[in-house]
């Protein structure tokens, strides 16, 4: 189950698989729980975002824009 | 008598520690965007036109993403900038010629990967995909595959330490550890929410790869978090 369940989540495993998978996790209360946990991994590193532009990078993309203005005609 | 053994085999029950025998194709097409995609659109639309706040906009929408693959490309922060600030320029240099075929974040990762490739790549990339081996230590299950050390429940969603910076903190560290590899498909798919197929696209490796990188840095993450959000 434990290397399994990556093709479980991205739905990339044969049908018959599939239902053997979900058969063993609906009988093992600890697969269940690992499973919940590689979901829960997921979405806590969604969480991860950062960075709004300093205002230096602001002014430095702000002339890379007119340099491309200008080239462009 | 073969028969039997092959309904046997395909028919047992599945062990805890169970392993990949095969995989099917991917169901979702590359190109569909993803989240996010019709922001993306409009900003280019403006972008086109001659709209300089979009192009600052796009900027700030990706900007995070681009410098997050770029610093694993290359050996130091700054050449990572550098390499994101070429992008940028591929990017409006091209804008007129992107055709939509595929999603813009793709688009615009595959001309970073380039920059980054021919900027000169870390050494350490030329390691193959897997650090072989299994992602749980075997010794956590006994003979017949059944968990002899059980993960421990995890305390619940609503509980203040799911949300707790050291969370975020623990993932940001996992991740710099994990092999270069594993570390940017973990980042396209899971932070950045490109779909299998678009990473596949951007970085150029099969779709058996991608899932197999995925599987090993989602795995590592879990483990490090499991000593963050057990209950025990």
């Amino acid at each position: 189950m434990v290397e399994l369940v990556t093709d479980y989540l991205e739905g990339a495993m044969p049908r018959r698989l599939r239902r053997r998978f979900e058969a063993h996790i609906a009988g093992c209360e600890h697969c269940s729980e690992y499973l919940a946990q590689m979901r829960l991994t997921i979405r806590l590193t969604g969480r991860l975002q950062s960075s709004d532009l300093t205002p230096a990078m602001r002014a430095d993309f702000g002339a890379l824009y007119e340099r491309w203005r200008a080239e462009r005609g | 008598m073969i028969l039997h053994q092959h309904l046997f085999s395909t028919l047992a029950p599945l062990g805890c520690n169970a392993v990949a025998l095969a995989a099917v194709r991917w169901r979702r097409a590359p190109g569909d965007g993803g989240p996010g995609a019709g922001e993306d659109a409009e900003l280019l639309d403006r972008l086109r036109a001659g709209d300089e706040d979009a192009f600052l906009l796009l900027v700030d929408r990706h900007q995070a993403m681009l410098l997050r693959l770029a610093c694993s490309f290359v050996a130091s922060r700054a050449v990572a900038e550098e390499v994101v600030q070429d992008t940028w320029v591929g990017v409006l240099r091209g804008i007129d010629g992107f055709a939509g075929r595929s999603s813009f974040k793709t688009w615009m990762l595959r001309i970073l990967v380039n920059r980054a490739r021919s900027t000169g790549v870390l050494e350490s990339r030329t390691v193959a995909v897997g650090d072989a081996g299994p992602v749980i230590d075997r010794s956590r299950f006994d003979a017949s595959g059944a968990w002899m050390s059980p993960p421990e429940h995890w305390i619940e969603d609503s509980d203040d330490r799911m949300l707790a910076e050291s969370v975020s903190e623990r993932i940001r560290s996992v991740l710099q550890e994990l092999p270069a590899r594993q570390r940017e498909v973990v980042m396209l798919r899971d932070v950045d929410g490109l779909s299998g197929p678009e990473v596949c696209l951007v970085l150029d490796i099969s779709e058996g790869n991608q899932r197999v990188l995925l599987h090993r840095g989602r795995s590592r993450l879990r483990e490090a978090l499991e000593a963050e959000l057990g209950v025990a």
